[in-house]
């Protein structure tokens, strides 16, 4: 343990209302803090600049999945097991339980929560990308009122997202137009478990009539934040999925992502492999 | 009575173990107990021009310790001196402890580490072994060359005008970290009065022991080095504890209270020994009939910035580069060069897997040239009784490699797998499945044991002793770090006793109480120690015999009855045995010929593996490890020792990568330096072939090291199966592997 | 800074804690309650071996601040025998070769008593995924996976 832990707040706040109340007395000062599994990794190894935290993770206000005819609703604290276990998002949101199955191992899945893995904001997350492809969006709570916003654009840069300091991320939620679609994701790391991903590649669509419909494509690892890559679902729009749709497609692929050389990684290997997977996705379209 | 060699003891300390009740360095505390830490070099290489301690920390409340503290000699004590324990003006590696420090709060202790600056005018560094062969930068005696060896046999120089064929290739293979799961620790008590007690987890306590005289200058009786239960070590605690331990008895020296000087895994993967990273060039003369005419082989290893052990871990690998094989003509040529990264150490294999991956996967391209199959064009070549080695060591066991193979290559389906896998590969295009597959082998022994004279020069010594309520301790300085030790020599006392396994207990490594049966290293605790074992009970066995208080025949209970009357009527009833080299057994140190092990493991591992063209990841599907390792003592422990050795060697080629910049490992953490998990080790399939070697107890050979040798060429040999790619390179990364796929478009 | 004032279960023992908030719940075990039987391997939630199970869930116990901990109920590998009577698993792990350093072998033991809690009769490929995040370095897996299926045909 290389931080200074006697510098550390963890406050327990009894209720949602208690804890925004906290985050707006000091506007910056408290960040939440719900399953640790990013923070307490940063702590350990003394990179944990910010000190002072609210824990949320008893909040029963942040829990449950809840479903109508339009979406599939769940609560900020859900947690990787949580989402594997329920029989609808294994249904209808197959790539967000496979991200959850490939985040960490089980440990770390019963302890890692989704809103968590939103507000970390790293680009190398499982489950965004596939929230991405799913059209999520995400609640903001502060003690003035609450507002949802879409999760594409919620990121602004790296680590950089349109939270203020005294709201929470709250709840999640995801429009339930997934039938029929081809759902693919893959989660390049090297090893099968417990890897962090050089690519993560999410996309769903369908063919009609020969012509592809409604693809939406999204990277990981490959660019500061999590890449809904629009350009690249504008090449596919009503194509055929052929040779020629895969090479124009691969090239406004290459437009919208700007991978880097790192400890765990290259930039030639991220795009190579990127393009190749989005090829593959193409050829695995259904109808 | 019972015969308990060759059955399945459960581990004797297992129930501790898996109670949680066993007890590592971090798990003991003492009275006043003060913790340490270690201030690195922030540079490779440089003149250390100032040290400051800043920040807001009470520095008086601080034990500080640097070179000048040091009581005795500042040197490792190893083979030469030329390691210091803190620098001392001078830094030739990045991470180098530079000062040490001891405070009983472990949170502030961190703080006050990161407020220490150590300034350094930092000189040109080397990083590679090719910069440091170049030689324009000279960072270590006249030559940047820590040692050198030459293997002469017949003369290779008359083969290559008339040879039908001529097999060059250039191979690599890159540093690897131990990574045992219990990082690097050490407590000491040390004060001018008492002297230094230090425990830890180690493999070799007597090394620590010779280290801490010379760093104290203190009489031997002085230093008292005890090994607390251990958890793993694969040759990563085999030097580097000499250095942890002195740390921490310098700063109880100085402080006067009990010091616990513990690593987290980002220290001990950033300063500690990895594996030797290796060059292996070979030129090879064939006839078209497939015999080996003459190999000229020049091995290189990185040993990094001080000699520590790489002059021995040369000779490992030096005398493997030949490999189970028949040549009439072989030059060896070796070297260890010096480079400013952290010295490089022993490793499971010890520079054997080194030189054998690039001999099996030259054995390969050489099968290939020639037009043979590769089993076929080995077969041709393999070594017999009677034949000699590359050091003109004449085989005097029965071996038969042939046979080796013929099951190995049955067991894994290997002939009907090749041609599918052919057949499904060439109908499987450059298209959505893309996913290839290949299999391949490799052949190949160890020695077990010191090399050469090293087991006589170290002259093991190992006790019994009996208690009066009949049961028999051993005493032996070789650890237990879960590769079964205090199983397997319970099994071997009790069987030469005929007594049961749980009349045999074994005493902790404790130098004040256990002599010194040698280093617990070089796959020689079973097939040596193991013998000293048997050596010594079978004494005590004959003093009580001869007392007369003991009939040939005799029950348990006769036993006990004896150890009773001859402690009351004699005292203490205690045997020892020193290591007696077996007959026949020759080595010139200077010419480096001769007998260089008095036996050898005989291996054929076969690997299959998929290749994934979209994300260029590869993986091995099955892996069947089929060995000859004398009379097999203990089969659950043998075949877990091959399993986490294969496991190793999967790492070692298709996930460790070591990622340098500047000099320091930057990838030292669990995250990014990726071991196998659970879900990435293939059924690892595990045969023996049972052939007693007659000095071994029960017939039992060295097993330890050989899984580590063989994975990793039978991987690279599979996947130039299913690719065409002539893979010369571990660890062979996706990026990597992408990168050959590009160069070469014969597999498209 | 402050302390916590946090109160939990440990082995059906009633604990107050009096460290830090922010300190791992694994130094506390250790430190504070002498359980040493929890290890640290990696300090980074990589390695499973300071495993323990934290009301019904098997957890990293290096990446739990104490203070997330009020009102917890925890086991740990001192928790798992019923005094001298080994649990199936544990008995499994020594027979059958899962154990060898022993440095994993807690939390491999918490994360396979927690498989058969969920799951009785597990599968290989359950196994292997119920262990993905527990790394051992002797074994290479394969008795380990041997120990557990032993451990459920033994029950």
């Amino acid at each position: 343990m290389r931080a200074y832990v006697p510098s550390y707040q963890l406050t327990t706040p009894r209720s949602l209302h208690e804890a925004l109340t906290i985050l707006a007395s000091e506007p910056g000062v408290w960040k939440p803090f719900a399953g640790g599994t990013d923070l307490m990794v940063l702590l350990e190894a003394g990179k944990l600049t910010h000190r002072n935290y609210v824990n949320i993770r008893n909040l029963d206000e942040l829990r449950g999945i809840d479903a109508n005819d339009n979406h599939i609703t769940f609560g900020a604290l859900t947690t990787y097991t949580d989402i594997q276990s329920d029989s609808l998002l294994r249904r209808e949101f197959p790539m967000l339980c496979q991200a959850a199955s490939e985040t960490g191992g089980l440990a770390i899945q019963n302890r890692g929560t989704l809103g968590g893995n939103i507000v970390n904001a790293s680009p190398a997350a499982d489950s965004p990308p596939a929230l991405l492809a799913y059209d999520a969006e995400v609640e903001l709570v502060s003690i003035h009122g609450s507002r949802w916003l879409p999760y594409q654009g919620f990121h602004t840069g790296y680590k950089q997202m349109l939270i203020r300091p005294d709201e929470l991320l709250t709840r999640i939620r995801l429009p339930r137009n997934t039938n029929n679609r081809t759902h693919y994701y893959r989660k390049v790391g090297t090893r099968k478990a417990q890897a962090i991903s050089k690519v993560c590649f999410a996309a769903i669509g369908r063919t009609n009539n020969g012509h592809i419909e409604d693809a939406r494509v999204v990277v990981g690892s490959v660019a500061p934040i999590v890449v809904r890559c629009l350009q690249t679902e504008s090449a596919l729009r009503g194509q055929k999925p052929d040779s020629a749709t895969v090479e124009s497609a691969q090239a406004s692929l290459l437009r919208e992502i700007s991978p880097i050389d790192d400890v765990r990684s290259t930039a030639s290997y991220r795009l190579r492999v990127t393009l190749n997977l989005l090829s593959d996705f193409i050829a695995n379209l259904k109808s | 009575m019972s015969n308990p060699i060759g059955k399945s003891f459960p581990r004797k300390e297992g129930r501790k173990k898996v109670t949680g009740r066993a007890l590592y360095v971090d798990d003991l505390t003492f009275p006043q107990m003060l913790h340490g830490a270690t201030v690195r070099s922030p540079s490779p290489r440089g003149k250390i021009t100032g040290i400051t301690f800043g920040g807001d920390i009470p520095w008086d409340e601080f034990t500080i310790v640097t070179a000048k503290d040091i009581p005795g000699v500042n040197y490792v004590a190893l083979i030469l001196n030329d390691q210091p324990y803190l620098a001392d003006g001078f830094v030739n590696h990045a991470e180098e402890p530079v000062l040490l420090l001891a405070h009983r709060d472990k949170y502030l202790l961190e703080e006050a580490r990161r407020n220490v600056r150590i300034e350094i005018e930092e000189q040109p560094a080397i990083f590679s072994l090719e910069e440091s062969l170049a030689g324009r930068e000279i960072i270590w005696g006249d030559d940047n060359v820590f040692k050198k060896y030459l293997v002469d046999k017949g003369n290779v120089d008359d083969v290559w005008a008339t040879a039908d064929f001529i097999v060059e290739g250039e191979y690599e293979t890159g540093a690897q970290e131990q990574l045992y799961i219990e990082n690097n620790g050490a407590i000491a008590i040390a004060n001018p009065g008492n002297g230094v007690t230090v425990w830890g987890s180690m493999q070799c306590p007597y090394y620590v022991h010779k280290a801490l005289v010379q760093l104290f200058e203190l009489p031997a009786e002085k230093i008292r080095i005890i090994q607390t239960e251990t958890g793993g070590g694969f040759g990563g605690k085999e030097e580097y504890p000499s250095l942890i331990a002195g740390h921490a008895a310098l700063l109880a020296w100085k402080s006067g209270k009990p010091v616990k000087l513990v690593y987290d895994r980002a220290e001990d993967m950033v300063a500690t020994t990895k594996r030797h990273p290796s060059r292996t060039r070979h030129k090879t003369a064939v006839s078209k009939d497939g015999k080996l005419l003459a190999m000229e082989i020049d091995f290189v290893i990185d040993g990094g910035a001080y000699c520590t052990l790489s002059p021995v871990v040369l000779s490992r690998g030096t005398i493997h580069a030949g490999g189970p094989y028949v040549c009439p003509n072989i030059r060896i040529h070796s070297r260890a060069v010096a480079t400013n990264v952290p010295p490089h150490g022993a490793f499971r294999g010890f520079g054997a897997p080194q030189s054998i991956f690039a001999l099996e996967r030259h054995m390969d391209k050489v099968a290939r040239v020639v037009g043979l199959a590769p089993d076929e064009f080995r077969r041709r070549n393999f070594i017999h009784e009677g034949e000699t080695t590359a050091t003109s060591q004449v085989i005097r066991e029965r071996v038969d490699m042939s046979g080796l193979l013929d099951r190995a290559l049955q067991l894994s389906d290997y002939h009907a797998k090749r041609e599918r896998f052919a057949r499904e590969n060439s109908q499987n295009g450059h298209g959505s499945s893309g996913v290839k597959r290949g299999i391949g082998f490799a052949t190949f022994m160890h020695g077990a044991g010191f090399t050469g004279s090293g087991e006589v020069y170290l002259q093991s010594v190992v006790s019994a002793e009996a208690t009066a309520d009949g049961k028999v301790q051993i005493l032996a300085a070789s650890t237990e770090i879960g590769q079964g030790t205090n199983t397997i020599f319970s099994q071997i006392a009790a069987e030469a006793l005929g007594l049961d396994f749980d009349a045999i207990e074994i005493v902790q490594p404790d130098t004040a109480h256990v002599p010194n049966s040698g280093p617990t290293v070089a796959s020689r605790t079973s097939m040596v120690v193991g013998k000293l074992v048997e050596s010594a009970v079978t004494a005590l066995k004959q003093t009580l015999i001869g007392s007369g208080l003991l009939s040939d025949q005799y029950t348990s209970g006769d036993f006990r009855a004896a150890c009773r009357q001859y402690i009351a009527r004699f005292g203490p009833l205690k045997t020892s045995a020193t290591y007696q080299p077996p007959p026949n057994v020759h080595w010139d140190d200077e010419k480096y010929q001769g007998d260089a092990y008095g036996a050898y493991a005989w291996a054929v591992y076969v690997a299959a593996v998929s290749y994934d063209e979209l994300t260029y990841e590869a993986r091995v599907e099955d892996f069947v490890a089929v060995q000859e390792v004398g009379r097999v003592l203990n089969p659950v422990l043998a075949a877990g020792q091959i399993e986490g050795g294969v496991a190793q060697a999967i790492g070692f080629t298709l996930f460790e990568n070591v990622v340098w910049k500047d000099g320091r490992m930057a990838n030292n953490q669990m995250t990014n330096y990726i071991i196998p998990t659970p879900v990435d080790i293939p059924p690892i399939r595990v045969y023996f072939e049972e052939n007693p070697y007659a000095y071994g107890p029960g017939g039992a050979k060295g097993i330890g090291e050989l899984p580590m040798d063989g994975a990793a060429p039978a991987i690279l040999n599979a996947l130039e199966d299913a690719t065409n790619i002539h893979f010369t390179r571990i660890p062979l990364m996706p990026e990597m592997l992408m990168e050959r796929y590009d160069e070469e478009p014969s597999h498209v | 800074m402050t302390k916590s004032q946090v109160t939990f279960k440990v082995n059906g023992q009633q604990h107050k804690s009096g460290a830090f908030p922010m300190a791992r719940l694994l130094d506390v075990l250790r430190e504070e309650l002498g359980l040493t039987g929890t290890k640290e391997g990696c300090g980074e939630g990589e390695c499973g071996a300071c495993t323990v199970i934290l009301d019904g869930q098997i957890v990293n116990s290096c990446l739990v601040p104490v203070g997330q901990v009020d009102g917890s109920a925890i086991t740990t590998i001192e928790g798992i025998a019923d005094d001298d009577q080994l649990h199936a698993v544990q008995q499994a792990f020594i027979e059958h070769g899962g154990a060898q350093c022993g440095i994993c072998t807690p939390g491999m033991v918490l994360a396979t008593v927690d498989l058969l809690e969920r799951n009785p009769a597990p599968t290989e490929a359950d196994i292997r995924t119920a262990l993905a995040g527990n790394l051992c370095r002797c074994t290479g897996y394969m008795k380990i996976f041997e120990s557990v299926t032993k451990a459920v045909a033994n029950k």
